[in-house]
């Protein structure tokens, strides 16, 4: 199962959240900078699933931008990581323009609803 | 007032904030904007202030004040009202908030709106966050919406059942009968959904899980995959060349759970999962990911051997492949499966081991879990050659979990004692502090129960802490061997390795220094103290210097020092006499479990040794076919058939002052023990006293008897009792053969009267040695509480001459000292 699903810049600001189980406004701050702390500390040649606490993240990068889903143990990894890609391609063709940091920005309404 | 800004305008000024405080600054100031325009009750705008609020909460700041205005744009009639309005309640409201009830009778509207989209926002939010109350209330309307036609509502439709079924399991059959059509779709967005329906019905009720199994799913669901994977391209499903592998992925899944433990439904699939599984892609990413799948569900399933072969060998072949995932990903799962296709997986054992050295965090960890799996009595050698590399090199987070799982290893699959020592040797010099704290019992029970290496491990330790005694762990180990064995030390004995030079001067500094060292926890000061006050009995020249270091200790702040000192202390003075006796070197200690290939034979009833810690007495026995032989024997309504008892635990004491005070002396070792009930005394001051023969023979000199003769084969028996406990008798048998020939596979079974009771220990050896030249011993405990004459049947069974014998006989002629 889907626990939640982040867009973060490098920076640690995040530009997209979707959480799928209820997690306190507080506590999802505290849960995005260490997220986004254990994505930048990989190096490229390091698999994209990281075990955090008891559930596993997979992550991609596309830019300046991780895209952070995390799943618990029922669900594929490797499917969810192509979600991912899937994801990013659709939002491409839909606002038909590169993928970048701004556009999701400002977009931000018509995509959490995607 | 002037309009609000856009949400657009917002984001921007937002980013232009360099630092958190003025972004704070910036979004407090837009807050109280919204706040005095929700106030007003204004129509126009306020989709606009929402959606600037659900940014604004995203970012991480409250925006609950929002709750109220959402209810208010989802009854309105304009959609992008109703758009933000559902919107903001997926993502401000749930059940924990009493507002969320009001929406109820605004989503059972919409869901009978006359535009698709509308009703699908319904069903979207109603999915998301939907309480149980409001699931029973509009589970009707979500069941209507899953059979209309409409795919575009359907697939939403489904999903949210999907919900409700979650929240509220009881209304699952109400969804039933529309689970009959689901699959009959073409649009693929049905499909997917309509399958996440059916897997959460099937995870949810083992009676769903039948009643589709009997509907004959799988063949449907076999059908699909089938017409995915052989039909050509279809643009709108493709994804790098497979046609829809999310829904492959989905439909395998299902599969898995409909033919876990069920052979007619696996024996179904056992062809679509072998087409999947050679004709699907490797190349990219997303063939890998549906082969992954493929994999867990032919190892989940009763699949045929050839099956699960190819499944293990798809696996080998993830191992081989550059990419990081999938090498991951097949680790997991080789993990998961090493348990049931053990040789299978070991052909693929080198693979694993390089994984080992890999740069990957999570490769390393899955690679080391599954190299101790892999470990068997043949690869030891070279495994544990490895592992040891691995520990040197690896972060320190594993450092722990490496080191126990190499102990456990070497434990059970050592090859010979010194490879053994070795082993522990090294861990101990690489990874020392990581070690943890119950190895170091563990350690010292089997370094005292290889006596031949004693002289060899002493030395090694000696020449190991010689150098850096910091790593608490090894030197714990070091100074208890050291106090134990520091005569042979000294003494310069030693087969296997080159003797070093030390005197007993030498000895005495290093645990010196040990006791003075900053680094040294409080434990290990215990530790070496007490080996300082051993050495007194086995060292000749430097016993006034012993008597100087532990008066000194007398004043320690230590409360734990100080009490060992002055007890040891007293020892040197009032009771000099006992001192020897008390610290005589430690017997060998017996082990009630064991983790390897050593076998105890149980003749009483019971045939696993390792339950003999786990379960209480009282649940011990159901009469095994031993036990009904023994009741045979007995004939009479008045015997048993034995249980055994736990070990006691009871170190002997002779009498006398200062023993009580040793015996109320918390020692370090003894809450560790308590873990661990194999070692039935805490192994250090008490060395003396749980030598059981040493205080029973003096106090109370009980005659032995022979309690058969016959054949050739004599059996005596001779007696301890133990003064703390008057109600034991410790009987020690010796089985002797006066024959020509040896006998083998001696047994020897005990029976006794219903008001005792007996436990019988592993015997020396099963084999007794002709003319005399050779012995088996067993120790037999007796629980004697009423104090009745002892009478005890035995029955005795071996080979001899090539046939096997078997005997029965009573014994009778117990001297009244072993029972009264």
């Amino acid at each position: 199962m889907i626990k939640f699903f982040l867009m973060v810049n490098k920076q640690g600001q995040t530009r997209l959240s979707r959480y799928y189980e209820h997690v306190e406004i507080h506590k999802r701050t505290m849960l995005e900078a260490e997220v986004i702390k254990h994505c930048l500390s990989r190096s490229k040649d390091q698999c994209s699933f990281i075990e955090y606490k008891d559930f596993k993240l997979v992550y991609r990068q596309y830019a300046a931008l991780f895209v952070v889903v995390g799943i618990n143990e029922t669900e594929n990894e490797m499917a969810v990581y192509e979600l991912i890609h899937n994801f990013v391609e659709v939002l491409d063709k839909y606002f038909s323009r590169v993928v970048s940091e701004t556009f999701l920005l400002l977009n931000v309404g018509q995509e959490l609803h995607g | 007032m002037p309009a609000p800004i856009r949400l657009r305008e917002l984001i921007r000024t937002i980013r232009t904030a360099r630092t958190q405080a003025e972004e704070r600054e910036m979004i407090q100031k837009e807050c109280a904007a919204i706040r005095s325009s929700f106030r007003e009750e204004d129509n126009t705008y306020r989709c606009r202030n929402v959606a600037k609020l659900l940014y604004m909460h995203m970012l991480g700041y409250p925006a609950h004040f929002g709750q109220l205005e959402c209810l208010k744009l989802i009854a309105s009639q304009k959609f992008t009202d109703k758009r933000i309005g559902y919107l903001g309640a997926m993502l401000l409201l749930d059940e924990r908030q009493d507002v969320h009830l009001l929406m109820t009778n605004c989503i059972k509207n919409d869901l009978n709106h006359s535009t698709q989209y509308v009703q699908g926002l319904a069903l979207c939010t109603l999915g998301c966050m939907g309480s149980s109350e409001m699931c029973r209330d509009l589970a009707g309307e979500v069941e209507k919406l899953l059979k209309t036609s409409n795919s575009y509502l359907r697939k939403k439709a489904a999903l949210c059942a999907v919900h409700v079924i979650r929240k509220v399991p009881e209304l699952m059959e109400m969804f039933l009968p529309a689970t009959k059509n689901l699959l009959n779709e073409k649009n693929h967005g049905v499909l997917h959904t309509s399958v996440v329906l059916l897997t959460e019905m099937c995870e949810r009720s083992p009676d769903m899980l039948a009643h589709f199994r009997k509907v004959s799913l799988v063949p449907q669901l076999v059908r699909i995959l089938k017409n995915l994977i052989m039909s050509g391209y279809s643009p709108e499903h493709d994804v790098s060349g497979i046609s829809d592998p999310f829904l492959q992925v989905r439909i395998l899944r299902l599969l898995r759970i409909l033919g876990r433990n069920d052979d007619d439904s696996s024996e179904a699939m056992n062809d679509i999962l072998a087409q999947v599984a050679t004709n699907t892609e490797t190349s990219k990413n997303v063939g890998n990911a549906i082969l992954y799948e493929t994999v867990l569900t032919i190892m989940d399933i009763k699949s045929e051997s050839g099956l699960r072969v190819l499944a293990i060998n798809i696996l080998g072949r993830f191992l081989l492949n550059n990419d990081k995932n999938i090498r991951y990903v097949a680790l997991t799962s080789l993990l998961k499966t090493v348990q049931t296709d053990h040789n299978a997986v070991q052909r693929h054992r080198s693979t694993i081991v390089d994984c080992l050295k890999d740069l990957d965090v999570s490769i390393k960890r899955r690679a080391m879990e599954l190299s101790f799996a892999l470990v068997n009595g043949n690869n030891v050698r070279g495994m544990m050659k490895e592992l040891l590399y691995f520990l040197d090199s690896c972060e320190p987070e594993f450092k722990a979990d490496c080191a126990s799982g190499i102990f456990l290893a070497a434990e059970k699959y050592a090859p010979s004692k010194r490879w053994h020592i070795d082993t522990i040797m090294r861990v101990l010099t690489t990874a020392g502090s990581y070690v943890r704290d119950d190895a170091v019992p563990n350690l010292i029970q089997l370094i005292t129960n290889s006596v031949e290496m004693h002289a060899y491990t002493v030395q090694r330790l000696y020449k190991a802490i010689l150098g850096d005694y910091s790593q608490q762990p090894l030197v714990q180990v070091a100074s208890w061997c050291i106090g134990e064995y520091g005569d042979l030390l000294v003494s310069g004995q030693c087969e296997e390795e080159e003797p070093i030079q030390v005197t007993e001067d030498e000895v005495l500094d290093i645990l010196e220094s040990v006791l003075i060292s900053n680094m040294s926890a409080s434990v290990t000061r215990g530790y070496a103290l007490t080996a300082i006050m051993k050495l007194s009995t086995r060292f000749t020249c430097t016993v006034n210097r012993i008597k100087k270091v532990v008066s000194i200790y007398g004043s320690s702040i230590d409360v734990e020092l100080q009490q060992r000192a002055v007890e040891y202390n007293a020892l040197f003075k009032k009771y000099d006499h006992m001192r020897p006796a008390l610290l005589e070197r430690m017997p060998v200690m017996e082990k009630a479990t064991t983790n390897g290939p050593t076998e105890i034979v149980q003749t009483n009833g019971e045939t696993e040794p390792a339950a003999l810690e786990t379960k209480p007495p009282s649940t011990g026995l159901q009469p095994t076919s031993q036990a009904n032989d023994l009741l045979d024997l007995l004939g009479g309504n008045d015997i048993t058939p034995v249980i055994p008892t736990a070990p006691s635990s009871k170190p002997a004491s002779a009498g006398g002052e200062l023993l009580d005070l040793l015996g109320d002396l918390n020692l370090p070792g003894s809450p560790v023990s308590a873990p661990a009930p194999q070692i039935s005394q805490p192994p250090f001051l008490l060395d003396g006293l749980s030598s059981q023969p040493l205080f029973n023979d003096i106090a109370a000199g009980i005659p032995s008897i022979t309690a058969y003769s016959k054949n050739g084969l004599k059996i005596d028996f001779t007696f301890e009792r133990s003064n703390t406990n008057p109600s034991v008798t410790v009987i020690t048998i010796q089985a002797s053969n006066s024959t020509e020939l040896d006998m083998t596979d001696f047994v020897f079974q005990a029976a006794v009267p219903k008001t005792f009771q007996l436990q019988l220990l592993s015997p020396s050896s099963s084999v007794i040695p002709a003319f005399n030249s050779g012995t088996i011993t067993q120790v037999i405990k007796v629980l004697n509480p009423q104090k009745q004459q002892l009478r005890m049947r035995i029955k005795l069974t071996y080979n001899h001459k090539g046939s096997a014998m078997q005997d029965l006989a009573e014994v009778n002629n117990f001297p009244p000292q072993s029972w009264q």
